[in-house]
């Protein structure tokens, strides 16, 4: 995410801290860079023009010029003045009011507005909100099947609405459906529409007379260019948009538009995609954002990932074990199952500061597959030889092999690994005492992973 | 039986007046678009690219009208107007250098020569020397349609179907997008409004044994033309664009030298990321056309100039609206004209 702008600065900066004192000119020469690395990344024009101006007025002047490390000080107000861009704090969902509360998505044709209704109604559930989903997109043939299908897949009632029903229809009639279903939330998915296609926007001003949703958020695809601009003042003029949720954040594009769209209605991105799977959705921190862009990696982000995967309790058991040198397989494969709840360890490593820089890192394809390779092998061994992996002899390794799928080779190696790990974890607590965060535990999981 | 019959009736005329108005936009459309398809090609792609000419136009003609002299300021908002549509830094640098060269060597003092040499310099990039797309040179000639997710790939692959049907090939369409939820129900309503046969599996089934069987049935039952439609897959997953390579094995296994055409369905919409699109797909399991959909809107598609340009393939189609028929082969004087709004 936000490589190609995290790696350009990296560049930039690279070369501002080699220089002894800033002057107006290198400032400008910087600038200019920034200005390129904005454009590349799709940023607006005159958004671009404007944030450029505003760094040159706050680094050309005594603020950076006496400053100690003026190479520190420009990071500093190009941090800033992104983060504030990026609309400063982050954007909750402003669900208060009585039930049903109507959510109504709204964008372009395939910026993601079904799969993103979906993953909204998946994140309310788990955040203790019973929703529910009303296609209202009769035109796009098959668009209301696809979410009864992903209602289904996560649990969620799905309004039958019909295609030769109207929208408005649809929506009128939903509501009734969700106050018999006990929902608390409507989640309206409607057709994507050209922002120019008036009696389409018009028949959206309509849905949003109906329905008086709390939200009204703008599905945008992180790819767009130059065009997010017009496209979001459109529907924030017919409509008036409460937020906008990012998509295929994914990908490599640099997703630019996140700033134009801020910058030119106002309204905070409060959402991001991430994959095509429904748990692929992210609050959307605008601080974070900027330091990645500046490539301070975005360490926040796996913590908090880390600490809603990773059950508090099973990790004090664990804290308890390193201390009596008791960790056994059966221990490992626990975290086995704790970092599949992670998800995707290549996003996760693309969280990490600095790894823009590190190539290899970042093209080093985990598969996640190894994972459920070991934990089978874990699983083909009796208890006893999970706790003590010494007596595994090697006709108990052909057994192991064989029951699990994989070869001796693959046993070896796994029994290797963990054998290291557990030299290292012995040396971690002596000489780090042991931390009971999520964060340092995560550190001594992800470290302990590679030697596979 | 009166009562039967009434009881039968009643929803049946509820149902097509629901048809009419849920399809209205669908199906209305192509008859207008019928209708001015006699008025010529030109007029055609103009009014597709409308509202990009409208802005385009009121843009570089306020340009054009309030000035005499060709000055910094000039470029510098052409620089803006290039940069807006997407064109993108790099590409923009080049066409503009290339017009203040020639401005100087050539000595050029009037705005409309320098607006018309703006305008050969974009056909000059977009022009890409390649055979004609002919689909009568294999039997079955098979098209494999690719792209990131959300571009468009099912409704080109209709519009697709249906610009050779008319042209009295005998196509088939193929489902091979098994993982979205509901898209192989969309690409058969699809199929079924243009007339088309599909072959699909059920959802969750392996795309390369679609694509095999598909290819089966098109020899056995003589169908020439085979359209096979892919899920959309961000191009940096890796693992998504090894079951490409697998479908193109497979087909290969079946047809040596299939797919014959891979055409790459980009979204006019999306910005520079196109480059690193374009560039993956190629080098993961080569490009031989690209299609720019979404033209009908505000976005210009200003990227795929510097994008054909460097990596030398030809964009054969454009998709400009939502009907059947709104699609259009690509031609490089049309689109610079029709982006310039002249």
């Amino acid at each position: 995410m936000f490589e190609g702008l995290t790696s350009r600065f990296e560049k930039i900066f690279k070369y501002l801290r080699g220089q002894g004192k800033l002057t107006e000119s290198n400032i400008k020469e910087a600038l200019r860079e920034v200005r390129l690395a904005l454009l590349e990344a799709d940023v607006h024009y005159r958004v671009v023009r404007d944030f450029v101006k505003n760094i040159e007025e706050r680094a050309i002047g005594q603020e950076v010029l006496s400053s100690l490390t003026p190479g520190q000080q420009v990071i500093k107000i190009v941090h800033e003045e992104l983060i504030a861009l990026l609309g400063g704090t982050p954007a909750k969902l402003q669900l208060d009011g009585p039930p049903p509360v109507p959510i109504m998505l709204v964008g372009l044709q395939g910026s993601g507005k079904t799969t993103t209704a979906a993953k909204l109604a998946l994140m309310l559930k788990k955040e203790r909100r019973s929703p529910c989903l009303v296609p209202a997109d009769i035109y796009r043939p098959a668009a209301i099947d696809q979410l009864k299908v992903l209602g289904s897949q996560i649990n969620v009632p799905v309004y039958p609405s019909q295609k030769d029903l109207k929208p408005e229809e649809i929506v009128r009639d939903a509501i009734n459906f969700c106050k018999s279903n006990n929902c608390d939330t409507i989640i309206v998915d409607t057709a994507g529409r050209l922002h120019i296609d008036e009696p389409l926007m018009e028949e959206l001003q309509r849905l949003k007379q109906i329905l008086e949703p709390r939200e009204i958020l703008l599905v945008v695809d992180a790819m767009t260019g130059q065009d997010a601009v017009k496209v979001s003042e459109t529907f924030h003029e017919a409509l008036g948009i409460t937020g906008v949720v990012l998509t295929k954040l994914d990908g490599d594009a640099r997703g630019g538009a996140a700033l134009s769209i801020r910058a030119v209605t106002g309204c905070p991105v409060k959402f991001v995609g991430i994959g095509e799977k429904l748990d692929a959705i992210e609050i959307f921190y605008p601080d974070r954002m900027s330091s990645r862009i500046l490539g301070m990696g975005d360490v926040l982000t796996i913590i908090e990932k880390a600490q809603e995967a990773i059950d508090e309790e099973e990790a004090k058991k664990l804290v308890k074990k390193l201390k009596e040198d008791s960790y056994t397989l059966e221990d490992f494969r626990d975290q086995i199952r704790q970092i599949k709840r992670l998800g995707s360890l290549e996003r996760i490593i693309g969280l990490l500061p600095g790894v823009g820089m590190l190539k290899e890192l970042k093209n080093a394809k985990i598969d996640p597959k190894e994972f459920i390779r070991l934990e089978a092998i874990i699983n083909s061994m009796t208890k006893e030889e999970r706790k003590n992996p010494d007596i595994i002899n090697a006709s108990r390794k052909r057994r192991i092999a064989q029951g699990s799928g994989t070869t001796v080779q693959d046993v070896n190696r796994l029994l290797k690994g963990f054998e290291e790990m557990r030299k290292m974890m012995r040396q971690m607590t002596v000489s780090t005492g042991i931390a009971t965060s999520g964060k340092s535990k995560k550190k001594k999981k992800k470290r302990t992973f590679f030697p596979f | 039986m009166i009562w039967w019959r009434k009881k039968v009736g009643l929803p049946e005329e509820n149902k097509e007046e629901g048809q009419v108005l849920g399809e209205t936009q669908i199906e209305k459309e192509p008859e207008l678009e019928n209708s001015e398809r006699r008025e010529g090609l030109w007029k055609r792609l103009v009014k597709g690219l409308q509202k990009t000419r409208d802005h385009f136009t009121s843009r570089i003609e306020q340009l054009f009208s309030g000035r005499k002299t060709i000055d910094r300021e000039l470029f510098d908002e052409l620089e803006e107007i290039l940069i807006t549509s997407d064109v993108g830094v790099a590409a923009t640098r080049r066409l503009l250098n290339n017009l203040e060269e020639r401005v100087e060597r050539e000595s050029i003092q009037e705005l409309e020569i320098l607006y018309k040499m703006l305008e050969e310099e974009i056909i000059g990039l977009l022009s890409i020397p390649a055979e004609p797309l002919d689909p009568n040179r294999a039997d079955p000639f098979v098209i494999m349609v690719v792209g990131v997710n959300g571009v468009g790939k099912t409704t080109t692959i209709a519009k697709l179907a249906n610009h050779w049907k008319t042209e009295g090939k005998k196509p088939l369409v193929v489902a091979g997008d098994t993982f979205r939820a509901a898209a192989i129900d969309q690409l058969a309503m699809w199929a079924e409004r243009v007339g088309v046969p599909i072959i699909k599996q059920r959802p969750g089934a392996d795309p390369s044994a679609v694509v095999y069987d598909a290819l089966d049935a098109a020899v056995s039952r003589g169908y020439d033309l085979v359209i096979i439609d892919t899920a959309g897959r961000m191009h940096t997953k890796s693992n998504l664009m090894e079951e490409l390579k697998k479908i193109r094995r497979v087909m290969a296994k079946k047809i040596p030298e299939a797919p014959h055409e891979t055409f790459l369905v980009l979204d006019a919409t999306t910005g520079q990321n196109a480059y690193s699109q374009v560039k993956t797909f190629k080098e993961e399991i080569s490009i031989s056309g690209l299609i720019l959909t979404k033209l009908d809107g505000t976005a210009k598609g200003g990227v795929v100039i510097g994008i054909c340009h460097e990596f030398g393939i030809p964009i054969r189609f454009i998709g400009v609206g939502e009907g059947i028929e709104d699609l259009r082969p690509f031609q490089p004087e049309l689109f610079a004209k029709a982006l310039l709004g002249h």
